[in-house]
């Protein structure tokens, strides 16, 4: 297998955009996730299971997807490996904030 | 297994296998001869604990020392430099010293 | 607290009092990733995997350790030769003992020390690992494509980004943290700064010194 989108080193690439960037509440609340499940008490999955997730998306989602945006996806997906979440219940849920956003003025 | 099996200043050659599933050995220094800098202790196996398994008995890790040049080859544009990586100890073997150099230095 | 502190981005719509704060952000986000976040914290409360102080007091332990946290373990290793001994040989003990803080289950971290001779760059090719357990979150730079693919192999092309020219004998050390263990750089002391206490130094320690990307202010 050729090298994976993650493993970068190397690789052309143009200039690095130093902006800074604050954290928002979603990001704050995807990694207190990922420490909290991760945790080596808790165990119910690992940082390296995380990485395989997150590694495992397609290249383009890869690139496309912000830092967290990547990272809650890799988090849905081994909660739902772990059979913390049913897919059904999480896909369902998302639909039901999904209309109660959509009912707020 | 107890001792670290290679000691600081030893030659090393890392391994080139493609493994399609999740490692911590970086493409680009597949392959690349290095110098063992230190030994940092010995972790579970992240390659096990990606896919939820307990990556026991725990591997010794290494940090390596390589040539630039080594590393890059012809791609090597700018004045000589290090790079290190820590490596797990089955992605490693002893290797003959400035074996695979000579190409860019 | 506030989450709409993007600049221009700010929702007019959403106040930072707005008890739908959760899900905002959609200048940057996708809705799909909110909703997942959402729905997924939800889900994992009501199993009782975690509560909401759960969340809350991770938050707040990870916006604790900042850089500035690192500046100050910087300031003691310039002016306690034993500390930086001990800080070089084993960082977790010496760091746990002198600023009280509780390291366990964090990951392991070696400190590196830059000198007149060599200078270290530190950096996650693979994803972006950091020693979060003394400087808080890396910065987006640290975790972009253009940071990972480059510093391996035009090390010095990508500090004179930084606006760090280094003497052309010095040599650079690329540190590509691939596995458990993480770095922290002690930057060279700047000249002019004998005599100087602890928190006069700590203010010359910026964040991109302790990773390597710059040195430490001249005063």
């Amino acid at each position: 297998m050729s090298k994976n989108v993650h493993d970068m080193g190397g690789d052309p690439a143009g200039l690095i955009d130093r902006a800074e960037h604050s954290r928002t509440l979603f990001d704050q609340r995807v990694d207190a996730m990922l420490r909290l499940l991760a945790h080596p008490q808790k165990g119910y999955f690992t940082v390296d299971a995380m990485r395989r997730s997150i590694e495992s998306l397609d290249p383009q989602a890869y690139h496309e997807l912000a830092y967290y945006e990547r990272w809650v996806r890799a988090v849905r997906q081994l909660a739902i490996e772990r059979g913390l979440v049913d897919e059904a219940a999480l896909e369902q849920r998302m639909a039901s904030i999904a209309a109660r956003r959509a009912v707020k003025p | 297994m107890s001792r670290p099996a290679l000691a600081a200043g030893v030659a090393v050659k890392v391994g080139t296998a493609e493994p399609s599933t999740h490692c911590r050995t970086p493409h680009y220094l597949r392959g690349k001869h290095g110098v063992v800098v230190r030994t940092l202790g010995r972790y579970p196996n992240p390659e096990a604990l990606a896919y939820h398994k307990p990556g026991l008995p725990p591997i010794t890790l290494y940090q390596v020392e390589f040539d630039a040049a080594e590393v890059w080859g012809e791609r090597l544009r700018e004045a000589p430099y290090r790079i290190t990586a820590d490596i797990f100890e089955h992605w490693l073997e002893p290797a003959v010293p400035d074996s695979g150099q000579g190409n860019a230095a | 607290m506030s989450t709409h502190d993007h600049g221009d981005h700010v929702h007019p719509e959403h106040g930072a009092d707005d008890p739908h704060a959760p899900i905002d952000d959609f200048d940057h986000y996708r809705p799909e990733s909110l909703l997942m976040e959402q729905a997924l914290r939800e889900l994992l409360m009501e199993q009782g995997v975690f509560t909401a102080e759960d969340i809350q007091r991770q938050i707040d332990l990870t916006e604790s350790r900042t850089p500035a946290l690192g500046a100050r373990v910087i300031a003691r290793a310039w002016v306690d030769d034993a500390f930086r001994a001990a800080l070089l040989a084993d960082a977790k003990p010496a760091l746990g003992s002198a600023f009280e803080l509780d390291l366990a289950n964090t990951p392991e971290l070696t400190v590196l020390e830059n000198t007149q001779a060599v200078h270290h760059v530190v950096c996650c090719t693979l994803c972006s690992c950091y020693p979060r357990n003394i400087l808080g979150i890396p910065p987006a730079w640290y975790k972009s494509r253009e940071y990972r693919s480059r510093v391996v192999i035009e090390p010095r092309s990508v500090l004179k980004e930084f606006g760090t020219e280094l003497p052309a004998q010095r040599e650079i050390r690329v540190v590509d943290s691939t596995a458990d263990m993480r770095y922290l750089v002690i930057p060279l002391r700047p000249q002019g700064t004998e005599g100087w206490d602890e928190e006069r130094l700590a203010a010359l320690v910026t964040r991109d010194s302790m990773i390597g990307v710059a040195q430490a202010l001249v005063p």
